[in-house]
């Protein structure tokens, strides 16, 4: 029972990671490059919408105060937010939410193929049928960045300027607090820090392939997870709640 | 009652795919279990494709049409994420329907999730003009269970049922 308030709590940051990125990559729709591209980023939106639906749902749930999966999605506000800052990150140009995507699904693979062991069975049910959307998520990323990355001058340049943009964000995914540990302790949850190893691999086997280069560029400072953002989580807030708060709890 | 179970079964295993209306929920494995249970509750257990999949709300709904056409009494429609559904439950029947109906079904073996993706070397085949020389446009599509592909012989572009 001590565990219920922590496995909530851990059940929102996996969703609210989902759902801001599905947001933002929402935005993509009727804007990108190519036809394929507004189907792809909408495909892959989804995706991450259907694994924020399950995870809200069961953090309200596990939390026990009657919040359902909409009460936590539009009546939060930024401060009670738990997602990570690279998922909140403005989209930038197709490189950099390439950039973005390549760095994210990588991390959000390896997450969750580590959480699809959790002894927590919705937790690992929803890991279990991520893992196979994911993988498709981390390909479409990889063919983009070598593509852009090892394709003319002008695609390099920004596909460099995207990596640049949000590697200060990376570390932030793999920073661990007592609350996950404790849950990883107990075989719930997956403690981030492990997640490193097999990220920087993959994602550096892509750079090197992509004739990019891993930037030397300083840390952001996180706090995500504790409910500090950034200025561009309260303008998604606002764009995703604005109806939902106009009229709250209409249904049609 | 045997009987009425097994009407039951027979109609919701009919309900119709919302958004490939030409294949069944029994046909493509989303319908896993129909039971009765010990309090004469109907339990029927679906799985989504995707995580995302906007169609279960439509499926359950349908369910519990079908049953009620039936007679049947009350009846809850579960839904489980694990196992987690692949396409390789989709039947033999539902893989010619689905041809019939202009979307390639999936190759057999879906490619092991978390893996490096490793090129199919298999190709997929046009469904219109069945030539094995087609092309992936992208790996999404129309809807989240399906990819993009084009026929290099016969030209005309085509969806494919991503196999996972």
């Amino acid at each position: 029972m001590t565990e219920q308030p922590a496995l909530a709590s851990y059940a929102l940051r996996l969703g609210d990671d989902a759902l801001i990125l599905s947001q933002r990559l929402s935005e993509w729709i009727s804007r990108a490059p190519q036809l394929e591209e507004d189907v792809a980023m909408a495909n892959i939106a989804l995706d991450l919408l259907g694994q924020a639906r399950t995870l809200l749902t069961y953090a309200g749930e596990v939390e026990g105060m009657g919040r359902s999966e909409d009460d936590l999605a539009y009546f939060r506000d930024d401060r009670q937010y738990r997602n990570l800052h690279m998922v909140e990150l403005e989209n930038g140009d197709f490189a950099q939410t390439i950039a973005r995507q390549l760095a994210f699904s990588s991390y959000q693979l390896e997450m969750y193929l580590a959480l699809r062991r959790s002894r927590d069975e919705t937790l690992a049910g929803v890991a279990g049928k991520a893992v196979k959307e994911v993988t498709y998520h981390r390909d479409h990323a990889t063919q983009w960045t070598l593509r852009l990355g090892d394709g003319t001058e002008e695609s390099r340049r920004r596909m460099q300027a995207g990596i640049e943009r949000v590697w200060p964000y990376v570390d932030e995914m793999f920073r661990s607090d007592p609350l996950e540990q404790a849950l990883a302790a107990d075989g719930l949850a997956v403690d981030a820090r492990e997640l490193r190893p097999g990220w920087d691999e993959y994602v550096g086997a892509v750079l090197r392939q992509a004739t990019l280069t891993r930037p030397q560029t300083r840390t952001a400072p996180g706090g995500g997870r504790q409910g500090l953002h950034t200025e561009q989580l309260g303008y998604l807030l606002g764009e995703m709640q604005y109806l939902a708060r106009s009229h709250p709890y209409s249904r049609w | 009652m045997m009987t009425d179970l097994a009407l039951i079964r027979d109609a919701v295993a009919r309900v119709a795919d919302p958004e490939i209306p030409v294949v069944s929920i029994a046909d493509l494995g989303i319908l896993r279990d129909i039971s009765l249970g010990a309090d004469g509750v109907l339990q029927v257990t679906i799985t989504p494709t995707y995580s995302g999949c906007p169609a279960m709300d439509a499926i359950r709904s349908d369910i519990a049409d079908a049953c009620e056409r039936c007679g049947a009494g009350e009846v809850e429609v579960r839904t489980v994420l694990s196992p987690p559904w692949t396409t390789d439950w989709i039947t033999d029947d539902g893989r010619r329907k689905l041809r019939e109906f202009g979307i390639a079904p999936p190759g057999r073996s879906a490619a092991a999730p978390g893996r490096r993706a490793v090129p199919l070397a298999l190709s997929v085949r046009c469904p219109r003009c069945g030539s094995p020389d087609t092309r992936q446009l992208s790996e999404f599509g129309s809807t989240a269970c399906k990819a993009l592909h084009a026929c290099n012989a016969c030209l005309e572009p085509f969806d494919y049922f991503k196999a996972i």
